[in-house]
């Protein structure tokens, strides 16, 4: 047990700790009795202060870093600290992936469900939770086996809970099968926003992944233009040669931090314009390796630190498929506002599962990186949040660290029956963040 | 909590009654603060500044009294305020300070140790009463408001100037011994702030700023974490000329029409 300073991959809200790393669900249970506020984190990759608890205790779940084996229904069994990029590892070579995943393989299995993590095929496959087959969770009240039918309510609360109803000790997932390690990519540049709206609406079904790339700081006729890129898993008879490669580490390290202000409204304008001018206006059936399509940034370590000392934040939302209007005009504040932001990402989201806290509902999501410093940013935001609530969308909580608390209860109207829930395991409140804490999601 | 943005939520203020404090008070709870504990000497004065935080935003205000005089009331002070915002504390404000007339009272020991007292010894005691709590709990924020007048003692205000130095200078150290622990302090350098404290006291002299004004470079300067807060800025680049004059010069500079 060490005290260590945390913060989540924004880099902004440093808190300090106490940090321990139990080897095993008994270690966890161990941790319970001290009963020191406390919460699980895992590689550190979400953005604001979910996986922190300042004076509190923090238990790292890496030290759970059992991988199972893969059965022939692809049925696989892992500690709840193996990151994606380690199950990929024994899985691709064996004609399995992972179901879902985020932008990054850096995160662990723990952390992927209890932020109900999403990828680019939520439009057809769902959140991360929904290809779990049963968790194993430590709360105050003990260590149970949840799963959709086993105490359904216990296991929807922990999709998409933040880590507030327990530590997540273990899962059982359901890979998917492939039978090559590439994907057949289709890119399209769009002049604007509206053309490649139109064009994920009608044809996204069309492709198990699909993603856009808007650019936020070009305004006028050309405000929000795009490159959209979809793809399917390449089949066996796709390709010539066929390969199943486990994906190589990064090459690529961002050895210190740069000064704050590197990125400033002229760069990233320049890096959006070299980006959107280097995408093809249409090229088709492109074969990528897998981690190229998925995780393009994991090929940079600890790339955060381009944002120098200060720190980023993201911001994510959705709202529902009629409120397209929110996402022009989202982008139309962003784009005249002067605030620096890389390439948003723009993709649709399939219908929701029945987690109370879980992010994704059906419709549109944007998410865009934004570097703290800014005067106008934090009102900015705040902004948005008003626009996204007036469309009954909201902020995804593994990105936030600065949404208004007044603002979560009316984003997630299902609080109080996630509460419910929680406090049937942890009724001292046990369970804390500073995410936590700072949206008064829990008593204190 | 504190925000990315570095908005905090739950507010403790060391001389609430005061212009500066009131002014910086008011942003803070117009963007995120919801809880905040007005320490100071006068209830009346107090119950007026807690009000007008709850009419910017705040949802839950408290108050303490006490004399900055007697810095045995220091520790009890901070333990109060802490107690009455009843979560973690994720800002404190220290802004005491008293100013007077040098020439009216330097030959006086009585109101000597008044200055000493309430611009150095209760301000240090009650940091270190600060200090430890906000180690404990892992996270915080310590804003301490200097002057310009610390940077460099003049004769006309050596007192009051004196004893600033001494907490400014402390809060260096002070500031240091805080790394690693998620605890920052913040020194903030007002030049001549139109305030009730300078009233009748100081001349107007240039880069003379309203409340408002410095309320606004702390709001930037806590955001973007500087270890000392200039108001206005410039004072920063005038007083790295300012300190290194020769002392005829600098006395004839600052002082030289208020030489009695």
């Amino acid at each position: 047990m060490t005290r260590a300073t945390l913060y989540g991959w924004g880099r902004t809200t440093p808190s300090v700790a106490t940090l321990a790393s139990p080897e095993s669900e008994l270690a966890v249970v161990e941790q319970f009795a001290t009963g020191s506020a406390l919460i699980a984190r895992g590689l550190g990759r979400s953005y604001g202060d979910a996986a922190q608890l300042s004076g509190g205790l923090v238990l790292s779940n890496l030290a759970l870093d059992e991988l199972g084996s893969i059965d022939e229904h692809g049925v696989l069994t892992v500690g709840a600290g193996v990151s994606i990029d380690q199950v990929l590892h024994a899985s691709i070579p064996q004609g399995w992936f992972i179901p879902v995943t985020p932008g990054t393989r850096q995160v662990t299995i723990g952390g992927a469900i209890a932020a109900d993590v999403h990828g680019k095929n939520h439009h057809r496959d769902g959140s991360f939770c929904q290809h779990v087959l049963e968790i194993r969770l430590v709360t105050p009240s003990g260590a149970f086996r949840v799963s959709p039918t086993s105490d359904a309510g216990l296991f929807w609360a922990s999709a998409g809970g933040m880590g507030l109803t327990g530590v997540i000790t273990s899962a059982t997932i359901q890979m998917a099968r492939i039978e090559t390690d590439k994907v057949l990519v289709d890119t399209e540049r769009f002049a604007d926003l509206d053309g490649v709206m139109a064009a994920m609406k009608e044809r996204d079904h069309l492709y198990q992944y699909s993603v856009a790339w808007v650019d936020c700081m070009t305004r006028g006729a050309h405000m929000g233009r795009a490159i959209l890129t979809r793809a399917n898993h390449a089949t066996a008879s796709d390709l010539e040669r066929v390969t199943l490669k486990a994906p190589k580490p990064a090459k690529l390290v961002v050895p210190f931090d740069a000064p704050s202000g590197l990125l400033n409204p002229l760069s990233v304008r320049a890096f959006n314009e070299l980006w959107f001018r280097s995408a093809p206006k249409l090229q088709q059936n492109e074969a990528q390796e897998l981690p190229t399509f998925f995780h393009p940034l994991d090929g940079v370590r600890d790339w955060n630190r381009l944002y120098g000392k200060r720190g980023f934040v993201q911001y994510q939302f959705c709202v529902p498929e009629d409120a397209h209007e929110t996402i022009v005009e989202a982008i139309s504040r962003l784009s005249s506002s002067g605030v620096a932001s890389f390439l948003a990402v723009l993709k649709r989201f399939g219908p929701a599962n029945p987690g109370p806290l879980s992010f994704p509902m059906p419709g549109w999501t944007l998410a865009l990186d934004l570097p703290v410093g800014a005067r106008a940013l934090p009102q900015v935001l705040d902004d948005l949040d008003s626009l996204v609530l007036e469309a009954k969308g909201r902020v995804y909580f593994a990105k936030d660290a600065r949404l208004a608390p007044e603002k979560v209860r009316l984003m997630y109207p299902r609080l109080e029956e996630f509460l419910d829930v929680k406090y049937r395991v942890d009724p001292h409140h046990q369970m804390s963040s500073d995410l936590a804490r700072r949206l008064q999601l829990v008593g204190t | 909590m504190e925000n990315a943005f570095g908005q905090p939520q739950n507010v403790v203020v060391l001389g609430g009654s005061s212009d500066i404090a009131r002014a910086i008070t008011k942003k803070l709870c117009a963007a995120r603060t919801h809880t905040v504990v007005l320490a100071g000497r006068n209830q009346e004065l107090l119950d007026v500044a807690a009000a007008e935080a709850q009419e910017y935003g705040a949802t839950k205000t408290d108050t303490v009294i006490f004399d900055a005089e007697d810095p045995s009331n220091a520790k009890r002070t901070v333990e109060q305020a802490f107690e009455k915002v009843g979560d973690q504390v994720d800002l404190v404000i220290v802004a005491i300070g008293l100013l007077a007339d040098q020439f009216a009272i330097e030959d006086d020991t009585k109101a000597v140790t008044s200055m000493v007292m309430t611009n150095f010894a209760w301000p240090v005691i009650a940091l270190a009463e600060i200090r430890r709590r906000l180690v404990a709990q892992g996270s915080g924020r310590i804003l301490v408001i200097s002057s310009v007048a610390a940077v460099r003692v003049r004769r006309s205000m050596y007192l009051y100037s004196g004893a600033k130095a001494g907490l400014d200078r402390l809060c260096d150290g002070l500031a240091d011994s805080l790394q690693g622990t998620g605890v920052s302090l913040q020194l903030l350098r007002p030049g001549v702030v139109r305030s009730r404290m300078t009233q009748g006291q100081v001349q107007k002299v240039p880069f003379t700023t309203g409340v408002n004004e410095v309320a606004e470079n702390v709001m930037r300067g806590i955001a973007s974490g500087d270890r000392v807060i200039w108001s206005p800025p410039a004072l920063r680049y005038v007083f790295a000329v300012l300190r290194h004059l020769p002392a005829p010069l600098w006395r004839k500079v600052m002082d030289g029409k208020s030489t009695r």
